[in-house]
């Protein structure tokens, strides 16, 4: 927008052009219409209806997929209640898990393809589905199939049992990973699985349904019912469900826990953050640098851990924001498939009007924007990266999820400060500490009042690192052994 | 105002009953037994605990709880929203101190108020015999809260050792998760086991570094008001727990909606109660511990009022 206001402008757009790297798709294969997923096979939705998913980077229609109705869930749960009296909960634990081994493993092989569908459906650069969604959904199936046989270790003296049917409602930042995130835990403890993929990108979690029908799953342990919020209403009101796991904004995180006061039905909720990325004036200036790039431009700022408010030490603000502004300049926004694309195209229509309208917001507020100002594509949704400076605790952009390309800079003076300002919000999901001194990542990460800590870097997962937040971010953990819990009666 | 309340205060003692007064003498120990027509007793004014301080409720109101002979046992202090909102100011100034300190500490603290219910474990008896309490489960309810408070003593620096991971991760970081006590804690206790159930449920909320407000139970508050004398010669610090008493119904949709209290501890077996308790508690997305009935002290229990913290360092040069 302003690149004036740069200090150093290094120009990339002459001479420095990266020729196109784009991805083939001509090896995936998309079907016109997708149905539901119900006790193994795919079967039309009772409710005649379908919608349609497009490719947020150009607009066109992907496929037609269909809109599981309350009839549709109800089948679902009495298919996934079936396969759990009659096959799993009945299974050698040991050969849960090797079914669970399959599915990682058809995951793997298959890699590419879901990788390039991931790209397609949600507009995340192939970069990063590549690298960092699907081989990490592969590695928790690897990881939660081990424990199939061996939860009687994670838990002492206590017997774990299945709970039943769990429902599961995914968002569409990270589609096949939060399935992955759902499922494999779910199944590995003894339980079954309704689960339903956000409604603007099904397609992966449908193409897992092939991977489990591969994987000869027993009919009903795993089905998936596409649709909007209805459909994850009807899930959540089921009367045969046992357990719920929401991934998703906190403002419908609060409904389902209310909508399940009163029942016996267990939750999870991965609900939304404001994550303070704290810079010390110690810190390794062009590292941190890079991990504040990383923890908000990562898959185009739509991350509930995102670190959307950066604190630095205003001795180095000047110099911290200077880099980042330069270092801006070099983010490509553009075709998600092609394999230099740092920012793909921004989730959908409804997502870039509510990230625009807080563009809006923070200048009404008084706040300095700085953009880039490079060239969108014609087709399709785009948010250039963004910062605010000059803003206060107060503002709604400090204070409000975004989830988008969107940076909120403030500054402090002292450890203290910095510790008061980062836990000053209803968040607590995820925190960054960049520092040179050992004592004080310590000192400043047992202060923060959040599940995951980064020190010296952003935005890291595994399956064997468990993820989840304090405060209204959420109940629960997923991932590593904390996230067997949520699937296990422990009494 | 204040004159109102010293002319309540006399008349609750003129008119305690003869329980209350002998229970006064019993606490009485080792001194000469005055002669009966020329001492009269004199009985407890139970009032709140909040902030390591006794002070009456705000709302100047009382309810009144009968023994088991249906003689008046005493008259409560009825907290209201106001007070709970003091107390839960006091827990939260109380919460960062006491997370902090050393879980050796907080052993020794929990093993002192032990030590100090021990020191007065007759005027429990006596207290729990006047609700109709037969002594030999008096007696054993009483060891059996100090035995509780032993236990969770040893806990406070072992559960992180046995609950706490170091997660091999793929990439090259270091990475380890550990318990950290989700903040401010509200407590419904039960209606039966006036001392055991309270210190039951309040002894793994703290042991685990949270602040608490708890309620009486209702109808048999004496022990918990009377626990809170206790935890005062106990070096337990101001704000780390407080203890109201009040009518439940009237209270609980406070102890579950209020924004500030992380988590919320029910024993309760009323599902209506229950179903308001969860749905308030989703005003800020507490976590909701319904316990439907009693159970033993466990370590789980310390974990049920714990958030994982996972920590990310690279390694490397």
């Amino acid at each position: 927008m302003n690149k004036a206001a740069a200090p150093h402008t290094l120009n990339f757009d002459t001479g420095w052009a990266y020729s196109p790297a784009p991805e083939s798709t001509d090896h995936v294969h998309i079907e016109d219409q997708y149905k539901l997923f119900i006790g193994g096979k795919f079967v039309a939705p009772k409710s005649g209806k379908y919608f349609d998913t497009i490719n947020p980077a150009n607009e066109k229609v992907l496929a037609r997929v269909a809109q599981a109705g309350a009839a549709d869930v109800d089948r679902a749960v009495t298919a996934a209640r079936d396969a759990y009296d009659t096959d799993w909960s009945k299974m050698k634990p040991a050969e849960r898990g090797k079914y669970i081994y399959r599915i990682a493993r058809i995951i793997q092989e298959r890699a590419r393809e879901f990788a390039v569908i991931e790209s397609m459906d949600g507009g995340k650069p192939i970069r990063e589905a590549r690298d960092v969604d699907i081989p990490l959904a592969a590695a928790h199936f690897f990881y939660y199939a081990g424990w199939a046989d061996k939860l009687d270790y994670a838990f002492p003296c206590r017997t774990p049992q299945s709970l039943g049917v769990a429902g599961q409602i995914i968002p569409w930042n990270f589609p096949l990973l939060m399935a992955a995130w759902k499922i494999a835990p779910a199944l590995a403890c003894g339980n079954t699985v309704v689960l339903k993929p956000a409604e603007t990108t099904p397609l992966t979690a449908l193409k897992l349904a092939e991977v489990i029908e591969a994987a000869d799953l027993p009919p009903g342990v795993v089905n998936i019912l596409t649709g909007d919020g209805s459909t994850g209403a009807a899930i959540v009101n089921h009367e045969d469900v046992n357990k719920i796991a929401f991934t998703g904004s906190t403002n419908v995180g609060r409904i389902i826990q209310r909508a399940l006061a009163g029942t016996d039905k267990r939750y999870t909720l991965e609900l939304g953050g404001k994550a303070a990325n704290i810079i010390f004036a110690d810190a390794a200036i062009d590292q941190a640098v890079e991990g504040v790039v990383n923890a908000i431009f990562f898959n185009q700022g739509h991350v509930c851990c995102a670190g959307s408010r950066l604190l630095v030490q205003e001795s180095v603000a000047d110099e911290v924001i200077a880099k980042l502004k330069e270092r801006m300049q070099t983010l490509i926004v553009g075709d998600p498939l092609d394999k230099n694309t740092d920012i793909g195209a921004i989730n959908s229509a409804e997502q870039l009007e509510r990230i625009n309208a807080y563009l809006d917001l923070g200048l009404e507020e008084g706040a300095e924007m700085f953009q880039c100002g490079g060239k969108n594509p014609d087709k399709g949704y785009w948010c250039q990266p963004t910062l605010f400076t000059n803003v206060a605790q107060s503002h709604r952009i400090v204070r409000e999820e975004i989830f988008g390309p969107v940076l909120a800079i403030q500054t402090f003076r002292t450890l203290d400060e910095a510790v008061a300002k980062a836990n000053n919000t209803q968040y607590g999901l995820s925190g960054g500490i960049w520092t040179d001194k050992g004592a004080k990542i310590f000192s400043v990460g047992a202060k923060m009042r959040a599940g995951v800590i980064w020190a010296n870097t952003f935005n890291k997962f595994d399956p064997t690192s468990p993820f989840g937040g304090y405060k209204e971010s959420g109940v629960g953990r997923e991932g590593g052994m904390h996230g067997l819990s949520a699937y296990l009666d422990l009494h | 105002m204040d004159k109102t309340v010293k002319a309540e205060g006399r008349s609750i003692d003129s008119a305690a009953p003869r329980e209350t007064q002998s229970a006064a003498k019993s606490a009485s120990r080792g001194r000469a037994k005055p002669p009966a027509t020329t001492r009269l007793g004199v009985a407890k004014t139970y009032k709140l605990y909040i902030n390591g301080k006794f002070p009456r409720t705000e709302s100047g109101r009382y309810f009144t709880v009968v023994d088991s002979k249906g003689n008046i046992a005493a008259n409560m202090c009825r907290a209201s929203r106001k007070d709970f909102r003091e107390a839960v100011l006091a827990a939260r100034s109380a919460f960062s101190g006491w997370a902090d300190a050393s879980a050796y500490l907080r052993g020794q603290i929990l093993y002192r108020v032990a030590e100090m219910l021990e020191a007065r474990a007759e005027q429990f008896v006596t207290e729990l015999k006047l609700m109709g309490v037969d002594k030999r489960t008096a007696s054993r309810e009483v060891t059996a809260a100090i035995d509780c408070l032993v236990y969770y003593a040893g806990w406070t620096d072992k559960y992180q050792q046995v609950f706490s991971a170091v997660n091999p991760v793929a990439s090259s970081h270091f990475n380890f998760s550990i318990l950290e006590p989700v903040g401010v804690v509200s407590v419904l206790t039960g209606q039966n086991s006036a001392l055991l159930g309270f210190v039951e449920a309040i002894a793994p909320v703290i042991a685990g570094g949270n602040t608490a407000i708890a309620l009486a139970p209702e109808q048999n508050p004496l022990c918990a008001i009377s626990f809170a004398e206790v935890l005062h010669s106990s070096d337990v610090p101001a704000g780390v727990i407080n203890i109201l008493s009040g009518y439940r119904k009237e209270l609980a949709e406070q102890f579950s909606s209020h924004m500030d209290i992380n988590a919320i501890i029910a024993n309760s077996n009323d599902a209506s109660e229950i179903k308001i308790i969860q749905e308030q508690a989703a005003n800020n997305i507490k976590r909701v511990i319904i316990r439907t009935k009693p159970i033993a002290p466990d370590p789980y229990q310390i974990i049920d009022v714990q958030e994982t913290k996972t920590t990310w360092h690279p390694i490397g040069g």
